[in-house]
């Protein structure tokens, strides 16, 4: 009664202003238009070329026209093609000498530097600064390493009289030496993602462990790498995934050689739809490629999920 | 197990800032310590150099005469407590309370009766097998409670470990730690800044400010008698009330004045007091509420706050100094009411310009 007294403009009855209260979850179809520029280019650059591929890898087709429909002909010429058959076998060992290790050493390296020192500040920019340079500058520089005679490898061993292992022409170590320039180039995102993982650790945890006599390798084992296992899986998928896609280091360091030992999915691919020019060939390999990538990443996730379980 | 705590001219310090200054202080054992004070004040920190979470400038520490400031804190005998439990979140309850004793290579057959009889005593054996994220707050602290009890540990260390509670909860748990602790018969320092959480479970009381203790008494002793007009104002709510005031020492007990004429005859010896400057004390329950002109002073009542079994009056004087003085729960005092306030003389205190108290009574 007060309140209408003393704001008499505000006093209409409020039956007549009375509107039924919206539902504020209702979905509201301007709304799309918040969400229209991400699938604009969803549908466009992912979606569509995605769908394209599946269908182009049921046809033959050169960059000039679309032709015949010749079912799974693609999937068959590739499940006889020795050289597509390496290449799956080449990028698995890839993928094999590279996961493990990126964690592994990332991990590794997020432990020793996880404080608050300015040397470790240092060396965390240092090994994170590789990760910028773009794939043209890591190869060129491990070719330099690698090089017979002159490289630095070379040199090195020529200090002590013995000769470097030959990374790029040896046809056992070639796909090694690709991985050493990839571990060396991608080993900034793991480390970063363990570093800012160990640092959600709560401390108290710690010093709870510490009153509970637990040494430094009980704390690592039951207290820091529990609590980080989600972080664990997640750099072990996107390595998965990212590795899978070897081209750029084996396209450079060795054009897929010696005798397409080093030849990886994406550089068949490239040389099948690009060099060859058929499209739909290379389309069949590019979808199973996609299919590889997502069961190896479906499986990792499911196995950790499971172990997680149990816990 | 229980055990003696002897802290000797302790410092410590943050880089450039001071936190401990000489601090000495021994702990007898079965004793329940509680150590009280404001925020920043350094009680935490000397909890967490007793459990060696914190390394010892300069002094030392023993437990039962022998020295362990420089032990690890697994070392020390010691279990703690706290605030945010620190319960290991991937581990079950189960897990959680074996984690120390594995450590130290106990057998898995007195790990599970220790574990069980600390569950018992709890009331949680339907918790063993959860995970902390699956357990609600105070489920939570009675497993770090119950982590703390299967160490049979000398001494128990809590800091501010009822924090994260709510009220209704923290009252029982309070009870429940008072309890736990005729029950167990160790020596326990508890850390809060909580003055009911002091004066309900504390054997003694240790009143911290500003990096040194301000006095150290049991929960009735700092109530009654504060060494200081800090803790006269820190202990007891609401605070008590201070007052300017001059003095007549001309009688064998001291006499104050205060502004607008007031005076009241206290019970503390005038041959005691030296200085010029005093300030009174007085709490709110040793004011009482008395029909206008038949107290010590009259004045306008500006608040009430019934809190049931007693009414607090914010009585304001005719000069402006407020006072809360207390009167029956039932009170008929209204708001803008003009009441008179009795001063008891035998209650009063009065503190030097440098914070020391003066009491009646006192020879």
């Amino acid at each position: 009664m007060a309140d209408q007294l003393a704001m008499p403009h505000t006093a209409t009855p409020a039956a007549s202003v009375r509107t039924p209260s919206a539902d504020i979850y209702a979905p509201q179809w301007r709304n799309v238009i918040f969400v229209a520029p991400f699938l604009f280019f969803f549908t466009t650059l992912l979606l569509f070329p995605l769908l394209w591929g599946i269908w182009l890898s049921f046809h033959k087709a050169d960059t000039f026209s679309s032709g015949n429909f010749v079912g799974l002909g693609n999937y068959v010429r590739l499940y006889h093609d020795k050289v597509f058959l390496q290449s799956i076998w080449n990028t698995f060992y890839f993928v094999l000498l590279t996961v493990p290790t990126l964690a592994l050493i990332g991990l590794f390296l997020a432990l020793c530097l996880n404080r608050r020192t300015r040397t470790a500040a240092v060396l965390r920019t240092l090994f994170f600064s590789s990760s910028v340079l773009s794939v043209t500058i890591v190869t060129l520089i491990w070719r330099i390493v690698f090089i017979p005679n002159v490289g630095l490898l070379s040199t090195i061993y020529g200090w002590f009289g013995a000769t470097a292992p030959a990374f790029i022409s040896n046809p056992s170590l070639a796909m090694i030496g690709i991985a050493i320039a990839t571990l060396w180039w991608c080993i900034g995102l793991p480390m970063m993602l363990f570093l800012s993982a160990l640092q959600q650790i709560p401390r108290d945890i710690y010093e709870a462990a510490a009153l509970d006599n637990a040494n430094r390798w009980q704390t690592l084992r039951s207290i820091t790498l529990p609590s980080i296992k989600r972080t664990f899986v997640l750099v072990v998928i996107i390595q998965i995934v990212l590795q899978f896609q070897l081209f750029g280091q084996a396209w450079l360091m060795t054009r897929g050689g010696p005798n397409n030992l080093t030849k990886p999915i994406v550089l068949y691919i490239y040389d099948t739809a690009f060099r060859r020019w058929d499209l739909g060939m290379g389309a069949a390999a590019s979808e199973i490629l996609f299919i590889l990538i997502l069961v190896a990443a479906m499986a990792q996730y499911l196995v950790a999920r499971n172990k997680g379980d149990r816990a | 197990m229980t055990a003696d705590i002897e802290i000797r001219n302790v410092s410590k310090q943050f880089g450039a800032m001071s936190v401990l200054e000489d601090l000495s202080l021994s702990i007898k054992a079965r004793e329940f310590v509680v150590f009280l004070g404001p925020s920043g004040c350094g009680k935490s920190t000397l909890l967490r150099m007793i459990a060696g979470l914190e390394t010892v400038d300069s002094g030392e520490i023993a437990i039962n005469d022998q020295r362990i400031d420089h032990l690890p804190p697994g070392k020390r005998g010691i279990a703690m407590v706290f605030q945010s439990y620190a319960l290991y979140p991937h581990m079950t309850v189960r897990d959680n309370m074996a984690f120390g004793l594995q450590n130290i290579g106990i057998s898995r057959q007195i790990i599970d009766a220790r574990i069980n009889e600390a569950s018992r005593i709890l009331e949680m054996p339907h918790l063993l097998d959860r995970k902390p994220g699956q357990l609600s707050g105070g489920q939570r602290q009675r497993v770090a409670i119950g982590r703390a009890i299967v160490k049979e540990p000398k001494a128990f260390l809590f800091d501010e470990p009822l924090s994260n509670l709510d009220a209704a909860l923290r009252t029982r748990t309070r009870i429940e730690l008072a309890q736990l602790h005729q029950r167990l018969q160790s020596t326990m320092i508890f850390v809060t800044h909580d003055q009911v959480e002091a004066m309900t479970l504390a054997d003694r009381i240790v009143v911290m400010n500003n990096r040194k203790i301000e006095q150290i008494g049991s929960p009735m002793e700092i109530y009654d008698r504060p060494a200081t007009k800090f803790v006269a104002g820190f202990v007891g709510a609401p605070a008590m009330n201070f007052v300017d005031a001059t003095l007549d020492r001309s009688g064998g007990n001291t006499k104050v004045k205060f502004a607008g004429g007031i005076s009241v005859q206290t019970e503390i010896a005038s041959n005691l007091l030296a200085d010029s400057n005093y300030t009174f004390g007085i709490r709110s329950e040793d004011v009482r509420v008395v029909p206008a002109g038949h107290g010590d002073a009259d004045g306008v009542v500006d608040v009430l706050e019934r809190l049931g079994e007693r009414t607090l009056i914010y009585a304001r004087l005719g000069d402006g100094l407020q006072i809360v003085g207390s009167d029956v729960g039932n009170s008929s005092v209204t708001v803008g009411h003009k009441v008179g306030l009795a001063f008891d003389g035998k209650k009063s205190h009065l503190f030097s310009e440098a914070g020391r108290a003066w009491h009646a009574g006192e020879a």
